[in-house]
């Protein structure tokens, strides 16, 4: 039997994926072909999707971009047995794109049928519990600390401290919460993940729980991503059924239970407190802080909050050792990033490489420039509320402290690319309305501020009393930064005053009428 | 307030209710649902509810109007969520947009007139390599411009 992947990654699905699976499978059976159509998770290379792959003994070929309608000529051209083919990419391995990466929470997205635990043993799944369920909690949370694992939802904060805060907290009910609100334009991480090694998710969320003392746990998903929501669903029951969830985890004394939630289409609730509000079914409102999630999270139990990317890295640390991983990376920034290549760049996808690496890299190296073939303007790192760097600053090393030093921040890895078409004064505008809009309203220089940021930035196009309302401009966007309750209304200035520093020819009506 | 007769729609909240034990905390899972299997939540169920779950009335109409996805009417007969984020306005979703607003005769956020179709706004599909993107009565649609556009409209539009 021939094996045919064709992926049910949303990357796949939004291009006909099911369709050409169908396809794939109606020619094979008039073709009185023995052979299976696996869906996978995606490989990462989003503008190859869907990336049709086939299993031969000199391993896996890749075709792709395939269509519904390039399936029969694919049949005739003998692509199952390797034949050649327009759409023909060769052994997937070998395509530069993946070839070049340092892959370790993705080793395995995109290998096998995400919901086959057998598959997902078979590939080194669950090393990483056994090795936990060998050590002390403590020792769990040392092997983390060792890493120097830091939070991947974007704020960066080492995984290891919260741990042990949690772990130190005293109480009987103590919460696991995994942030999957990726609601980051630009990013797509988290869902590529969960919708293609859903497994390992779970597995990382379990040695959390083990590792503080914690029985119940919470995934957050956004609705904007159905196909993560039912693949994380039917994982936690295989899991469950295979005795990796639930009461005695693999027969030890472990328990845990963890429960899917849907988030509402607001982009607030991936600040944390936010999500926990929403977790407990209220308003996504932002809490103030103090006190710290990890002693009053959930419920008001100490509770650890991670994004999707920092339980998934945590089963390699595990099972290969805090050390190894540290190895990688640069300065404090430890080990790897998956980075999401996005918006107007030839090849986008998901890139994972250890810190350090700069942006002309992977915008250049990896993604073959702009799709449009126009010359790059402007890049924005770490999502909506991520500055704006000009073409100039693409050597910028990808570490956190590197792009703080650059006023900017790395986020969760988002890279979207704008060609020179952008309009950057558009695009400050955007910040402040998204931000409107998006506003959980709590604390009045995020709600009220970002609304006069978008009538000032419209002031300021139309060449209303420029000069002065510039002035105001950047006065309004000092106390969003200084007084905003949570990093909402605290990081929209970011883009804003970016855009503002490196286009500034963006804000002059004079020449946008000179065009 | 005066106590109303049980309609059908505040039957099956408060089924969707018990089955999730009546935990206020899944108040906005039972909320997915309830717009699932009536098209959007009627303010008739809030009273019910409410008072099944423990909260005030003000806190589960706070919670149906804080969160984008819920509606208090029903949508038309089908809806088309086009991204406006950043990732897909470097694609060209802005052309996309107007292309939808233009052909559907609505602006975003608005429900056609004969009830055919609703044009909503989303940030962010998780697809920012390969937009414009849109989500069509559920469905992924990626690389939304051009023929793939024009297709899909003539789909939602016949």
């Amino acid at each position: 039997m021939i094996r045919v992947f064709v992926p049910r990654d949303s990357f796949a699905l939004a291009l006909d994926g099911d369709a050409v699976a169908a396809a794939m499978a109606a020619e094979a059976r008039a073709r009185k072909l023995d052979i299976e159509v696996v869906r996978n998770g995606s490989r990462g290379l989003a503008w190859l999707e869907p990336l049709v792959e086939v299993e031969t003994p000199q391993g896996r070929l890749a075709y792709g971009p395939v269509t519904p309608a390039d399936v029969a000529s694919l049949f005739a051209a003998k692509f199952h047995e390797g034949g050649q083919h327009a759409l023909a990419l060769g052994p997937t391995a070998a395509i530069p794109f993946l070839k070049n990466q340092h892959r370790l929470t993705f080793a395995r997205c995109g290998l096998a049928d995400p919901l086959s635990l057998a598959d997902y043993r078979a590939q080194g799944g669950y090393a990483g519990l056994a090795a936990a369920l060998k050590k002390s909690p403590a020792d769990i949370v040392a092997e983390v600390t060792a890493s120097g694992l830091r939070g991947r939802g974007g704020a960066g904060f080492p995984a290891g401290i919260k741990w042990q805060t949690v772990l130190d907290a005293p109480g009987d009910a103590k919460y696991i919460c995994c942030n999957a609100d990726e609601g980051d334009s630009g990013t797509f991480a988290d869902r590529m993940l969960m919708e293609g090694d859903p497994f390992l998710l779970i597995e990382g969320m379990t040695i959390a729980a083990i590792a503080v003392g914690a029985r119940e746990g919470y995934l957050y998903i956004r609705s904007e991503y159905p196909q993560a929501i039912a693949t994380m669903a039917r994982a936690v029951e295989l899991a469950t059924l295979g005795g990796y969830l639930g009461k005695t985890i693999q027969d030890t004394e472990h328990s845990f239970t963890l429960h899917i939630r849907t988030g509402a289409g607001a982009y607030i609730c991936g600040e944390e407190t936010a999500m926990l509000e929403s977790l407990e079914g209220k308003r996504g409102m932002v809490r103030t802080k103090p006190p710290i999630p990890a002693l009053e999270g959930l419920f008001g139990k100490p509770t650890v909050i991670n994004n999707v990317l920092s339980f998934a890295a945590v089963p390699d640390i595990l099972a290969r050792g805090g050390t190894a991983y540290a190895a990688l990376g640069m300065g404090r920034s430890r080990g790897t990033l998956p980075f999401q290549l996005a918006g107007n760049v030839k090849h986008g996808g998901l890139v994972e490489l250890p810190f350090g690496a700069t942006l002309r890299l992977l915008i250049n190296d990896f993604g073959g420039g702009t799709a449009s073939g126009r010359p790059i303007r402007a890049v924005q790192v770490g999502g909506p509320l991520g500055a704006y760097l000009p073409a100039s600053a693409l050597d910028t090393p990808l570490d956190y402290e590197a792009f703080a030093g650059a006023s900017a921040m790395l986020g969760h890895g988002g890279i979207t690319v704008f060609d020179d078409t952008v309009d950057m004064g558009q695009q400050a505008r955007f910040a402040m309305e998204f931000c409107a809009i998006e506003s959980c309203g709590k604390c009045t220089p995020c709600r009220i501020g970002s609304q006069r940021g978008v009538e000032v930035i419209d002031r300021i196009r139309k060449g209303d009393n420029s000069s002065a309302n510039l002035a105001l401009l950047t006065d309004l966007c000092q106390t969003m930064t200084d007084a905003s309750l949570c990093a909402m209304g605290g990081l929209t200035p970011m883009p804003v005053l970016s855009a503002l520093k490196h286009f500034p020819e963006d804000f002059q009506p004079a020449a946008k009428a000179a065009e | 307030m005066s106590q109303k007769p049980p309609t059908p729609a505040v039957d099956t909240a408060l089924a969707i209710a018990a089955q999730h034990g009546n935990r206020p905390d899944a108040l906005l899972e039972m909320l997915h649902e309830i717009q699932h299997r009536l098209g959007f939540v009627p303010d008739a169920v809030i009273a019910p509810l409410a008072q099944t779950l423990n909260r005030s009335r003000a806190e589960v109409f706070g919670v149906i109007s804080f969160y984008h996805d819920f509606r208090r009417q029903p949508a038309g007969r089908h809806v088309v969520k086009v991204c406006r984020a950043e990732a897909c306005q470097a694609r060209g979703a802005r052309a996309t947009e107007a292309r939808l607003e233009q052909r559907l005769k609505i602006r975003t956020g608005e429900t056609a007139p004969d009830g055919s179709v609703t044009l909503e706004a989303v940030y962010c599909l998780g697809l920012c390599a390969i937009g414009p993107n849109l989500m069509v009565d559920g469905r992924l649609h990626a690389r939304a411009e051009g023929k793939r556009l024009e297709n899909l409209l003539a789909e939602i539009t016949s």
